[in-house]
């Protein structure tokens, strides 16, 4: 139902191939598949019309210049435009100077708000600082009950005394002064951005405590409406920045695109779970990723590694960075992958071999054809694969009663998988850590 | 009816302004229809959530049709729309043998436990004596959200601790509602997303349990959509579907800017009629769905 753009990248991949350089015309039939697959994704019609724009002028004005072939030119294109769109990555919170900072966050009904607030809570006191939870939602049944479960499951504390919105904020700012906590995490209650009553009251909050931070908390599966969203929140109060909650479900997530092109204001941060921990650094190359259907690396490696223990976990990674990953590390990848169920949603997740599978319709047939090939070749092949030449490979191919297409298919995406590691092995010390404490 | 009519145009008011007014703005131009009035109409259509697949599918037909003046569209897109919509009852199923059971589910924040409030709340009002069961023993204040609605509709809960098995909850609570002669008991679980295999599983349980103590239970599992979300809503509802027969929708927030088009392919491909829908944060914020007056307030003028 919702085949990504990497299928279809597949087809115009299949229809540019063999054809030189991007003409005009067929830039132009990509570019309509690729316009599909955004709308698909949700990204905002209008937003979708100016993108589609701006890339083309992009990719005619490459077209002379390179000599690589047309589709890896196009996907380039949009790839880079839409990271650089959703860009430059910043996930920093702004901490003043002179304590108490207050950040503020708000949004729609049901957006994420209040898991939000003890999300960045946890975050922040690990980075060493000390916040006080500020539960100024009185609309909504339990909501400060609800801060007050998550706060103590984080030791920290909540504050939701006063009558009103302003004055609970101002009794957690004396609080906060007293106790020495020096960030105030404010969470509000939800709101529709054309309740003008409720706009209201966040404008004079802003206005008496001038947070350092205002960050609109937006569910990653929003429709068109995001920009309308977007629009009013920047618009009549004025936002420093972005969180995008729910990106653990399938929602493509072109909001994120449409809601940074109406405020051009940074997205933070990510919300990837229920759970406390499930908060990353917005990356916007990965979100490019998803958007187009290329998958999301994190995902995968997520469910890899409910299976793998902590210590399997740590060795790969040392694997990763030193670049020492081997054949018999992917045979012990694919029995794991075996034990995961289907396949093809797994593989569907992994950028670079989500596109060349497509073609391979990568079935569990293949993986039993995958681990003949492996255990036809020798200690030392597996080891030191770029060894395997031609003879070897029709070696291979023989003992493992399949073909030298299928020995060098495999031995391609084996490389780009080493590749698409690596990279994942560079992530941030933020992601890292995670990485690391998968399934717990 | 005229009543009901006349809410729902309200609460739909803002969409129905907004559609309109651009359809409007398209029928005032003059010449013929020509590519610059499809690609606006697509424009409205995409922008109100109704899917490429749907806005496709309709711009082809005024297309086949031949429709030579952009004064035919709106009629013929009315017809159009509305026959894309499920032509079936959308009244709450309840059973003849009390009590009746309705399960409440759908994914993070949408709006369950409100509308299941609203609904135990209009029950209420009917002089049906009704349980809530609180089975969403994950989120956190959870348990005291639906106390507080049921303290104000003046229903009795059944509540465990948090972490404790849903499907427990919901078993000792039809017990309760048996012994205590009960007309509906109406089961709030906790969100979750459709793509998590376990999570659906344990309202799967819920549901087993409940049959198992009578066996046309749940007479009603409602998936509850937000009007805001986009495209994933038809992925939401295939999965849900999948796994448990869903029997119904309840489309919420339709009292925001997000038009709710989905429902249409949803209806359209999935035949699961949307029997609700939510336009504010109140008790009596429910309104009846009715694809006549949905269409209708969505192009009136
Ligand atoms: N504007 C508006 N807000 C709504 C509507 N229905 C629910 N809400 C609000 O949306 C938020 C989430 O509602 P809940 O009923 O708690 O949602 P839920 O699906 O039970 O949420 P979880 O249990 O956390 O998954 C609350 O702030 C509700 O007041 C509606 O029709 N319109
Ligand atoms: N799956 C998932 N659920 C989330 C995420 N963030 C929040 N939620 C859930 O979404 C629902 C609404 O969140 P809440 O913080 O209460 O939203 P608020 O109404 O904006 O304060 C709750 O069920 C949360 O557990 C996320 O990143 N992923
Ligand atoms: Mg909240
Ligand atoms: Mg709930």
């Amino acid at each position: 139902m919702f085949e990504g753009i990497s299928v279809k990248f597949g087809t115009i991949f299949k229809k540019l191939r063999g054809r030189g350089k991007l003409s005009e015309k067929n830039i132009e039939e990509s570019l309509k598949e690729i316009r599909l697959a955004l709308l698909e994704a949700d990204v905002n019609y209008k937003v979708v019309k100016k993108f589609i724009h701006e890339v083309k002028e992009r990719a005619i004005g490459e077209a002379v210049l390179r000599n690589i072939t047309p589709g890896q030119q196009v996907v380039k294109v949009i790839h880079e435009e839409l990271t650089r769109v959703m860009g430059p990555e910043n996930n920093k919170i702004n901490i003043s100077s002179r304590p108490p900072t207050i950040i503020v966050l708000v949004g729609l009904q049901g957006s994420g708000k209040t898991t939000t607030c003890a999300k960045l809570g946890g975050y922040l006191k690990e980075k060493g600082y000390h916040p006080l939870l500020v539960a100024t939602d009185i609309q909504r049944p339990a909501a400060r009950k609800q801060l007050e479960i998550l706060g103590k499951e984080l030791g920290l504390p909540v504050f939701g005394d006063g009558r009103d919105p302003l004055d609970i904020c101002r009794g957690a700012k004396d609080l906060a002064i007293s106790e020495g906590r020096e960030v105030l995490l404010v969470d509000t209650a939800g709101r529709l951005h054309i309740d003008e009553k409720l706009m209201k009251e966040l404008k004079q909050l802003k206005k008496v405590f001038q947070p350092e931070e205002v960050l609109l908390v937006a569910d990653a599966m929003t429709g068109q409406d995001a920009v309308n969203i977007a629009q009013a929140f920047e618009g009549t109060l004025g936002i420093s920045g972005v969180v995008l909650t729910k990106l653990d479900g399938d929602a493509r997530g072109g909001a994120a695109l449409s809601i940074k092109a109406v405020t051009n204001k940074p997205i933070k941060f990510i919300g990837v779970g229920e759970k406390l921990d499930a908060f990353q650094p917005f990356c916007p190359d990965r979100i490019a990723s998803r958007i187009l259907g290329m998958g999301d690396v994190l995902t995968l490696v997520e469910k890899a590694e409910k299976l793998a223990s902590e210590e399997d976990a740590r060795q790969l990674e040392k694997k990763l960075l030193k670049d020492a990953f081997t054949f018999e590390d992917f045979l012990s990848q694919l029995e794991r992958i075996k034990k995961m169920g289907s396949l093809q949603d797994i593989l569907g997740l992994v950028p670079g071999l989500s596109l060349p599978n497509q073609a391979l319709s990568f079935d569990d047939r293949q993986v039993v054809r995958t681990e003949a090939m492996i255990q036809s070749m020798t200690r030392e092949e597996r080891k030191v694969p770029h060894t395997i030449d031609g003879s070897r490979r029709r070696r291979i191919a023989q003992g493992s009663g399949t073909s030298v297409e299928e020995v060098n298919r495999l031995l391609k995406q084996f490389t780009q998988m080493k590749k698409m590691m690596k990279k994942m092995g560079k992530m941030g010390k933020f992601g890292k850590e995670r990485f690391l404490n998968f399934g717990t | 009816m005229g009543y009901i009519f006349e809410r729902l145009k309200r609460s739909l008011s803002k969409t129905r302004r907004n559609l309109s007014s651009k359809l409007e703005n398209l029928l005032k131009f003059r010449g013929k229809i020509n590519s610059e009035v499809l690609e606006e109409l697509e424009a409205i259509l995409i922008q109100a959530d109704l899917g490429m697949k749907t806005t496709a599918k309709v711009l082809e037909k005024i297309r086949e049709e031949r429709l030579k003046e952009p004064a035919d569209i709106k009629p013929f897109l009315k017809r159009e729309l509305v026959s894309l919509l499920l032509d079936c009852p959308r009244s709450i199923n309840l059973s003849a043998s009390s009590p009746s059971v309705i399960l409440v589910v759908g994914v993070n924040g949408v709006g369950k436990t409100t509308s299941l409030a609203k609904l135990a709340s209009r029950f209420r009002e009917e002089n049906k004596k009704v349980l809530l069961a609180a089975s969403d023993t994950f989120r956190a204040g959870s348990i005291e959200q639906l106390d507080i609605w049921g303290k104000r509709i003046g229903a009795e809960i059944i509540k465990h601790q948090y972490g404790s098995d849903p499907a427990a909850v919901a078993y000792d609570a039809l017990s309760a509602a048996q012994a205590r002669g009960i007309d509906i008991l109406l089961i709030d679980t906790a969100g979750r997303l459709h793509t998590k295999k376990n999570l659906v599983e344990e309202l799967r349980k819920i549901k087993r349990v409940i049959g198992k103590k009578k066996k046309e239970a749940p007479e009603e599992t409602l998936l509850v959509l937000d009007a805001t979300v986009g495209q994933n809503a038809l992925s939401q509802a295939k999965l849900f579907k999948e796994a448990l027969k869903v029997t119904g929708i309840i489309l919420t927030k339709l009292d925001g800017t997000a038009k709710g088009g989905m429902v249409i392919a949803i209806e359209n491909e999935l035949n699961i009629p949307v029997k609700l829908i939510g336009t504010g944060e109140t008790l009596g914020d429910l309104v009846e769905f009715d694809r006549g007056e949905f269409v209708e307030a969505l192009f009136s003028s």
